[in-house]
């Protein structure tokens, strides 16, 4: 059986990295004594992937991971139950069976979205005029860990939203997540003269592409 | 002071500047978070080392399950930041705070650190420090939290005598419940005073330490001075004061309280993933330069249901994927039999991992790993500690060559490829000679495995400095001089190094220096330890931090000459600096065995036959109160008959306390 799980990751987890939260995910299917499928082989893996790695420092609210069971169990009440087993921090959502023949959910992420507060007070018409500035441009040239690369394909769509209260700003944007072709938020900050430490940043969607064969 | 808030907002900016910041900011599940206002006592546990190796540490988790099962106190945690996140904290004047409520250090009642090893000492005071509590004792007052400090270390407690308000000796379950209870008094009396007084009056922090001192097991050193002879050793060490005692005496719990099962599981990896059951304390094989073996004697065994109950609560409470059972000397376990068998048909098939630590070299052993693992992955790890038997006569860990050879070649004939030796070097009277054996024994042991395996054959020798401790039967030896180990380093390098299919580690020659100066220091080491400190070192244990300069330079500034603390054998006479505190093992007995090792004589289990170690005498009455199975030294009826009917034991000197011991079993 092929379970897919929906959820957020938001407090002291934020720190937690894409390994250890595999980790994490595995040691909770063992306290909710799940019958969790292994690899064969001499390092036995337990068969949990996740659709898209959330860097480090990001709260997200559409975490998508999908776990493999050596049988099939009740659908019902099991999100209860291992809700009863997560640390604070970690929410479920949803939690549905998938087709076993499904394809491999990192090959059907198609982009993410962000929501970027900013945690210090900004020129929101200032902002604005960067933000078309960066979309209006042809092409971004940027080199991340010595590779030279476009940004500005990336980047589906970016707005700024002025908080009713008057208190800071956010920003939103949609960035390509297919395999190869990855925008990275603070990239996009970084164009835009932000610095990271001043932002607080949450994946708010994940799409994933419908086609399931 | 900070708010938790504040100091949240401040680490937010500074978090993804670090490695691992899952450090720095708890939300562990299995982390317990009182409500802050509904408890009348608040403390901190720190091990000051990294997270990576604290979270794991059996002592801390028991103190932190005994006392947040108190409704009146609670108890979080907090870790030596590593050097990045530390120049960050200060920095940005982020106090070190406690995990759980992300408060402040200093704004709680009582801080208790751990002491395990001697490598922690300049991270003690650079804990402090970065709380913002002053380091020395005699520079807090009242608004601060009452410090206090145990382990294994604390067994010469003196190099720290003047940072820690009180030190705990032996073992802490029931002590610390004893400590919060007169803190708990204290205050009260104080709030009593505070209604009718004008004057904002605070706890008198001198006499809740005196009352402190009260406390069996509970040393407070301001109440202690220490007068040096011109040679420069302790002439005495005595009270100062009239209510405290002359001697403390180390704790002891009769019987083993419940494991804690709900383990801090956390949210980033971590040295030691796995739980950890002690399914036993103390042991009774009496290698003499084992500290633990001496100092966490009688011996004392916990069931194997309660070990079986503990582990399955423990792994359904984490989901860890190791099982450790731990205890010094797995063999000696009663029912080991019994418990591999029934953990083996417990947990068999679900991909956990067991580990049994310090097995005995036979082949019993194997039979027992065979029990536990559906594989051979990972290694089996012997520990001879010497290659020669002579060697092993004086250390008393007494194995004929052949049983090493015989168990090591049974070990690769059921499968495993990789055998793991531990050694030491720098025993009492070791010659070049004995650590030649050392690589002889090696090639022989990988030979014998490659006439039954072939080229797979592989072994891993560890090799660490032999430190002497206090209260062991080696606390009177020189160590080798710098130069001595170095030269057997190099002779095992030369002799190991040819065969690709043999790893050698060996210990850094200068950690050992720095353990040994600590170990067997006296107060006057205190002023070393600070200005080392001051001078930068800090994380000693790991290479990034400790600043061996430092410390020489810290030696220099005082006077005093490392040579003394670690190459001077001591004279038969000698007070030592920790005269005062006792594991109950008598210093007698330990001279004995000391002139023992001499001889190269051996002295067998102590299960089997008591020598009179002074345990049962110090512990009668604890012992009659709890009758059974639970310990393990040997009912002793008739004492003097029996000491005088066994060989070995005819060479006591005359003075034998036969009187003292209890007649057990009555």
């Amino acid at each position: 059986m092929r379970i897919q799980i929906t959820f957020s990751k938001q407090g002291a987890l934020r720190y937690t990295g894409h390994l250890d939260l595999h980790k994490l995910w595995e040691r909770a299917a063992r306290r909710a004594e799940l019958p969790l499928a292994y690899s064969h082989g001499f390092h036995p893996q337990p068969k949990i992937s996740m659709a898209a790695a959330l860097p480090l420092g990001f709260a997200s609210r559409c975490e998508v991971l999908d776990m493999k069971l050596e049988r099939d169990i009740p659908l019902e009440g099991l999100r209860d139950t291992l809700q009863g087993t997560l640390p604070p921090g970690i929410q479920i959502l949803a939690i549905e069976q998938v087709d076993d023949r499904a394809p491999a959910l990192q090959t059907r992420v198609v982009s993410a979205e962000y929501e970027v507060t900013l945690t210090e007070p900004v020129d929101g018409s200032e902002l604005k005029r960067r933000i078309d500035a960066v979309m209006n441009a042809e092409s971004i040239l940027r080199s991340r860990r010595g590779k030279e690369y476009d940004l500005r394909p990336l980047i589906e769509s970016l707005t700024s939203v002025s908080s009713p209260e008057g208190r800071g700003e956010k920003i939103i944007m949609k960035l390509s997540a297919k395999e190869g072709a990855t925008g990275r938020p603070e990239e996009v900050l970084d164009v835009l003269g932000i610095a990271f430490e001043e932002t607080r940043i949450e994946r708010t969607r994940l799409n994933l592409s419908t086609n399931l064969h | 002071m900070l708010t938790p808030e504040q100091i949240e907002r401040k680490l937010d900016r500074i978090l993804l500047k670090v490695q691992k910041p899952g450090r720095y900011v708890g939300g562990e599940l299995n982390s317990i978070q009182k409500d802050w206002d509904s408890v009348q006592t608040r403390v901190a546990l720190v091990f000051p080392d990294i997270y990576d190796i604290g979270v794991s540490n059996m002592g801390l988790k028991i103190l932190y399950d005994q006392i947040n099962q108190r409704e009146d106190a609670l108890a979080e945690r907090a870790y030596a930041p590593w050097l990045d996140m530390e120049d960050l904290m200060r920095q940005h004047g982020i106090p070190l705070y406690a995990l759980e409520s992300k408060r402040p250090l200093a704004c709680f009642d009582l801080i208790g650190f751990t002491l395990p090893y001697e490598t922690l000492y300049t991270n003690t005071l650079n804990v402090l420090d970065l709380a913002g509590i002053p380091v020395r004792s005699a520079e807090r007052d009242e608004r601060h939290p009452i410090i206090i400090a145990g382990g294994h270390a604390c067994m010469n407690p003196e190099p720290m005598h003047a940072f820690i308000d009180a030190f705990v000796i032996g073992e802490g379950e029931e002590v610390i419940h004893e400590i919060i209870d007169t803190i708990q008094n204290a205050k009260r009396q104080t709030s009593k005073v505070n209604l009718n007084d004008v004057q904002p009056l605070t706890f008198d922090r001198e006499a809740l330490l005196r009352e402190l001192a009260q406390i069996p097991g509970v040393y407070v050193p301001r109440f202690y001075e220490a007068s040096y002879l011109d040679d420069g050793t302790v002439a005495r060490i005595e009270p100062t004061v009239a209510d405290v005692p002359k001697i403390i005496t180390k704790r002891i719990v009769a019987k083993l309280p419940p494991p804690p099962t709900k383990f801090i599981v956390p949210n980033v990896d971590i040295v030691h993933n796995r739980v950890s059951v002690e399914i036993m304390r103390g042991c009774t094989r009496g290698c003499r330069f084992c500290h633990a073996g001496m100092i966490t004697r009688p011996v004392r065994e916990r069931s194997v249901d309660e070990i079986l109950q503990a582990a399955e609560e423990a792994l359904k409470s984490t989901g860890f994927e190791e099982l450790a059972l731990l205890s010094l000397s797995s063999s000696d376990y009663t029912h080991v039999l019994e418990l591999v068998t029934k953990v083996g048909e417990k947990f068999g098939g679900t991909h956990l991992k067991v580990s049994l630590p310090s097995l005995r070299i036979e082949s019993v052993s194997i039979d027992l790993m065979e029990r536990l693992k559906d594989r051979r992955s990972g290694g089996f790890t012997l520990a001879p500690e010497a290659a020669t038997e002579r060697m092993r006569r004086i250390i008393n860990k007494f194995i004929p060559d052949e049983d090493i050879i015989n168990t090591t070649r049974e070990i690769y004939r059921r499968g495993w490829t990789t055998i793991k030796l531990y050694f030491m070097i720098g025993h009492p009277s070791e010659t070049l000679e004995d650590v030649k054996a050392i690589a002889d024994l090696c090639k022989r042991v990988l030979a014998e495995g490659r006439k039954v395996i072939g080229w797979k054959a592989k072994l891993h020798a560890g090799v660490s400095t032999f430190v002497p401790k206090s209260q062991t039967p080696f606390q009177w030896v020189s160590c080798d001089t710098p130069e001595q180990i170095k030269a057997k380093q190099e002779l095992l390098k030369r002799e190991l190094y040819r065969d690709k299919n043999i790893k050698l580690s060996l210990t850094d020659a200068e950690d050992s220096f720095l353990e040994a100066w600590l170990s067997r220091g006296d107060r006057r080491m205190a002023e070393v330890v600070y200005s080392a400190w001051k001078k930068g070192s800090k994380f000693d244990a790991w290479k990034e931090g400790k600043k061996y300069d430092a410390w020489m330079e810290a030696f220099a500034e005082h006077g005093l000459d490392p040579l003394f603390y670690t190459h001077r054998q001591r004279r038969t006479d000698e007070v030592f600096p920790w005269e005062h505190i006792t594991a109950a093992v008598r210093k007698n007995f330990l001279f004995q065995d000391f002139r023992m090792s001499l001889e190269g004589e051996i002295r067998v289990d102590c299960r089997l036959n008591c020598y009179a170690c002074g345990i049962l005498p110090t512990f009668a009455g604890l012992r009659r109160e709890n009758p059974g199975e639970g310990w393990k030294c040997p009912d002793v009826k008739s004492p003097s008959l029996k000491v005088i009917s066994n060989s070995v034991i005819s060479k006591q000197p005359a003075q034998s306390d036969a009187e003292e011991l209890p007649v057990v079993g009555d």
